[in-house]
């Protein structure tokens, strides 16, 4: 078995069934993780002591019967930096919390370990969340196994270059503006976004509360449902956690997409999309209406409100929720100062790396007095407005197909100087964030560069088992296609 | 000289006796060594998440009711950002836009008349730590045990004229909390604060003059104090023609006068936004209409049962119920020895007496109601007499002794042994030979002289009737004998 191409399914059945050992599994991926980690630096952190020793844990309790019916146990898995870790340092990218060690487990984390998965390391993001390429990270810049001289994309860049390049078989990433679902597409794997209130939030360091969304990256359309079951659910530690969901099974998924209603909106291929996508995504539309889809064409106007509404609300939540970061209690502290408030001012000053700092900037000035109600307010109305569009959108569709970028991945270094680009980079993806919405990228196709390109499935509010179950009919098609 | 009018209005925070703190389940116990009662969420840790604590919630509705507020049916809450070392998120949790009670009333009595003073809101929001400033090494330390303490904030409507009105409505509003068992209003412990908005207009003006806010009183003495510097500091002002400067002062009730501590252009902007941790609280009627069952009776209410139920006079009855702590003694003691006027008069002598000359508070009153009930049957009984009763009392309310114990160990109990006690009494006669000849001559007040020197000599353990009719048994016989 080849562990940097096999699914973590196929992998968690042949140890559960005895054919290989977790901890074989283990010492196997982390001596992949040795040899293409120069390459592609995936990680922050790898905690290979911890991970063998848990291997070993998890052996002997598969041994003594345990976890007959986990579907992912004895699978190692890979862990964005900003989801807590007891006792593995969390750092987010930034100089701020480089050294900063949790004393609690994020509650997918607690989850996870339940169900026998074993955490490999910790992998490298842009500073905070806050990126499209994870070059804003204070450890160095990750780069696309597809072609190194590409970035993997971003915030959740390190997991899902790790999973396209063989460091990990599945990974967490977060979702606040398409961080999971956009280096999915640029990397070549399957990223799920989770309605907003699927997953608990408890221990993911926030960016922009109101938006985050931890979800799983993997090589399949199964693997990433069958970690959704074991993340999702009600958590009374988190009360944006919503309550009796039910996260879809490997079987409901695997049911035919026959009548399914697939909505297309025009808005998403127009100007600004490249030509290698588009004909991409035209396949798309050929591959699902072979499934026994029908392809409805829908109206989504407000979308191109998305940006702006969604960089004026995740900068504003995320000015208050980095302020913590101040100094006083843990983290970073600057070495020099006279008083408080150059504390404050040396700490942030160089604790943060410019990226941070600019929108930082930008969601103090647009909760200021005087300009509330310019920024905010209306940021909050463009959110409504979009929900409700969506609302209306679904009362006529099942789910709606979209690019997930609107190029593949760009150069290293190409992108950090102009950031208002990198910006508009996310208008496919952050209209999901703002209406709260599951969504979830598959890859479909190679650019010339060997560059991946995804395609995006927008589904109702939990509605995370009909874009599963068409990303799963699609992945099969083309599968066989291929054989 | 002009005439001028005081316009005063409260801000008082008050501590609720939740046991756990509003957004996590550490305790809220005053005291403690610093930073022992906190956990990754107070202390605003990396990915940790609020979660309401519901019985604040009940608290604070319950005070809104108590005060005729009416209750916001879909309340949220908002962040306050700023920095500060005491506040680990650097944002309040707070309520700005919808907080949970608006609009109510209390009426307060003064000697000049009874008068009703507006609740503007009453909004709920969490306490912050403590700084410690150590002078000798000139280092500030941060406790954060209080980080996190529910807090309701009350504030008035500019409805007060006086210090004496301020007192009044503070004095009732503390009578609704303690009485609700929603705080223990220990302004020492700093669970009750009040900040003075305060400013001075011409009388017959309906122009709100320009207002200062006093901080940092910790006794109801230091408010009259403060209010009455600050009215003549303003007028002094006015007079000059400089006008009164908006701005933040800090009453120094060692100096007897306040100090600027910012003024209006100072003040920061507190970027306010809903807080996305935490979803809107909405109340259902049955819900409401429960906590309003549940509601116990009142200072008001209990005033009257006093009267109907115990037949007290009404001054005793205004004095019992005047704090919750007395009347909770004077009805626990009632129930065990079914005096209630006994009960009474040891309360309201007594015990007021012991609690003025030891500058006591009603809430730091130790006196179990058993030991008094029992003081009480022992006199009932005959006992102890009244005199050595006192004595007893004096000994329960400071040192905590049994009364039946301490009564059977210093053999207090009154001796009804005659043969011993006309000893005593011929004794004393036999000592003051004058007596025979005065009480012969018609002197009848020789027999109270005579009583007093056995009561002394019996070290007050007799019964002062029967020895006032020994006394003149044995000065009959002597004379008989005599004759």
């Amino acid at each position: 078995m080849d562990i940097t191409k096999v699914s973590a399914l196929q992998l968690s059945k042949a140890i559960r069934s005895k054919e290989l050992t977790v901890t074989e599994v283990v010492l196997a991926q982390l001596n992949e993780i040795r040899k293409r980690e120069p390459l592609y630096h995936c990680y922050i952190s790898i905690s290979e002591e911890q991970a063998i020793k848990r291997a070993d844990e998890v052996q002997k309790k598969i041994e003594q019967g345990e976890y007959a019916n986990s579907l992912l146990a004895g699978v190692p898995i890979a862990i964005k930096d900003n989801i807590c870790t007891k006792g593995i340092k969390t750092t987010c990218a930034s100089r701020m919390l480089s050294e900063f060690c949790p004393s609690y487990d994020a509650e997918v984390i607690t989850r996870l370990e339940a169900a026998g998965c074993i955490i490999l390391g910790k992998t490298n993001l842009d500073e905070f969340a806050m990126g499209g390429t994870t070059e804003t990270s204070y450890f160095g810049v990750t780069k696309n196994p597809n072609n190194i001289n590409y970035v993997p994309g971003g915030s959740s860049g390190g997991s899902a270059a790790a999973v396209a390049g063989g460091e990990a078989i599945i990974a967490l990433g977060s979702d606040t503006g398409g961080s999971i679902r956009q280096p999915s597409s640029f990397c070549g794997v399957v990223g799920l976004k989770p309605t907003y209130g699927m997953v608990s939030r408890y221990g993911l360091i926030a960016y922009a509360s109101s938006l985050d969304q931890i979800g799983p990256i993997g090589r399949t359309v199964e693997d990433c449902a069958a970690i959704l079951q074991i993340i999702a659910g009600e958590d009374k530690k988190d009360s944006t956690c919503a309550i009796n969901t039910v996260s879809p099974s490997l079987k409901a998924i695997r049911q035919s997409i026959q009548g399914k209603r697939v909505g297309f909106p025009a808005e998403y291929f127009e100007e600004g999309l490249s030509k290698e996508v588009r004909i991409e995504i035209l396949k798309v539309v050929q591959v699902l209406k072979e499934c026994g889809a029908n392809i409805e064409e829908i109206k989504l106007n407000t979308s191109i409100y998305g940006v702006p509404a969604y960089y004026i609300l995740a900068c504003a939540e995320a000015s208050s929720n980095l302020s913590r970061y101040d100094g006083v209690k843990y983290g970073f502290r600057a070495s020099k100062y006279e008083d408080l408030s150059e504390l404050y001012k040396e700490t942030r000053s160089i604790g943060f790396g410019t990226e941070v700092k600019r929108r930082l900037l930008i969601g103090s000035f647009v909760l200021s007095s005087g300009y509330y109600d310019a920024y905010y307010n209306k940021a909050l109305k463009v959110k409504n407005i979009l929900r409700e569009e969506f609302r209306r959108a679904f009362e006529k569709v099942d789910l709606i197909l979209t690019p997930v970028t609107a190029t593949t991945a760009p150069k290293i270094g190409e992108s950090l100087s102009e950031p208002l680009k990198m910006y508009l980079g996310d208008s496919y993806t952050v209209p999901v964030n703002l209406a709260g919405l599951p969504a979830i990228s598959v890859p479909c196709g190679k650019d010339k560069n060997n560059l991946p390109i995804g395609f995006q499935l927008i589904g109702k509010p939990f509605g995370e088992q009909e874009i599963l179950q068409t990303a799963y009919q699609y992945e099969c098609t083309v599968q066989k296609g291929e054989k | 000289m002009k005439s001028y009018e005081t316009v005063i209005g409260l801000e008082v925070h008050v501590e609720l006796a939740t046991k756990t703190k509003i957004f996590c389940s550490c305790t809220t116990q005053f005291g403690g060594e610093p930073n022992t009662h906190c956990c990754p969420i107070c202390i605003g840790m990396p990915g940790t998440l609020p979660v309401l604590n519901k019985k604040a919630v009940e608290f604070a509705v319950a005070v809104g009711l108590a005060t005729d507020c009416t209750i916001t049916k879909r309340c949220k809450f908002d962040r306050k950002n700023y920095f500060y070392p005491d506040l680990p998120k650097a944002y309040q949790i707070s309520q700005l836009y919808l907080p949970i009670c608006r609009n109510g009333k209390i009426e307060i009595e003064t000697d000049s008349k009874n008068k009703k003073i507006g609740i503007h809101e009453i909004h709920l929001e969490e306490d912050a730590g403590k700084l410690i400033h150590d002078s000798s090494s000139e280092i500030t330390l941060i406790d954060y045990n209080r980080c996190g303490v529910p807090l309701i904030e009350i504030v008035s409507e500019p409805d007060m004229r006086s210090a004496e009105e301020v007192i009044a409505y503070l004095e009732k509003l503390k009578l609704i909390l303690q009485y609700l068992g929603v705080s223990d209003c220990k302004m020492q412990e700093g669970s009750l604060r009040a900040d003075i908005n305060l400013s001075i207009r011409e009388i017959g003006s309906d122009i709100l003059g320009t207002r200062t806010e006093m901080k940092n009183m910790n006794s109801f003495k230091a408010i009259v104090r403060a209010i009455e510097a600050e009215k003549r500091r303003q007028i002094e002002w006015i007079e000059l023609g400089k006008g009164v400067i908006q701005e933040t002062r800090r009453w120094d009730d060692n100096k007897n006068t306040s100090f600027a501590m910012r003024s209006k252009e100072d003040t920061k902007d507190y970027r306010y936004f809903p807080e996305p941790d935490l979803p809107p609280l909405e109340f259902s009627r049955e819900w409401l209409e429960q906590i309003k069952e549940r509601q116990p009776e009142l200072r008001d209410q209990k005033m009257q049962r006093y009267q109907t139920e115990y037949g007290l006079p009404e001054y005793d009855a205004a004095i019992l119920t005047g704090s919750k702590p007395l009347a909770e003694l004077f009805e626990k003691t009632t129930i065990l020895c079914k005096k209630p006027k006994e009960v009474s008069n040891w309360l309201m002598v007594e015990t007021l007496r012991m609690m003025k000359e030891r500058e006591l508070e009603p809430d730091q009153l130790s006196l179990q109601p058993e030991k008094l009930a029992d003081l009480i049957q022992m006199v009932e009984q005959g006992t102890i007499n009244r005199t050595i009763s006192k004595e007893v009392f004096e000994h329960i309310f400071l040192e905590d002794i049994d009364p039946k114990e301490y009564v059977k160990k210093n053999r207090l109990e009154i001796i009804r042994d005659d043969t011993l006690l006309k000893k005593a009494v011929e004794k004393v006669v036999e000592e003051n030979p004058q007596s025979i000849k005065d009480y012969q001559n018609g002197k009848e007040k020789i027999v109270g002289y005579l009583v007093g020197q056995t009561m002394k000599a019996m070290k007050g353990k007799a019964d002062p009737t029967i020895v006032n009719k020994m006394v003149k048994e044995v000065l009959g016989d002597t004379i008989i004998e005599s004759i």
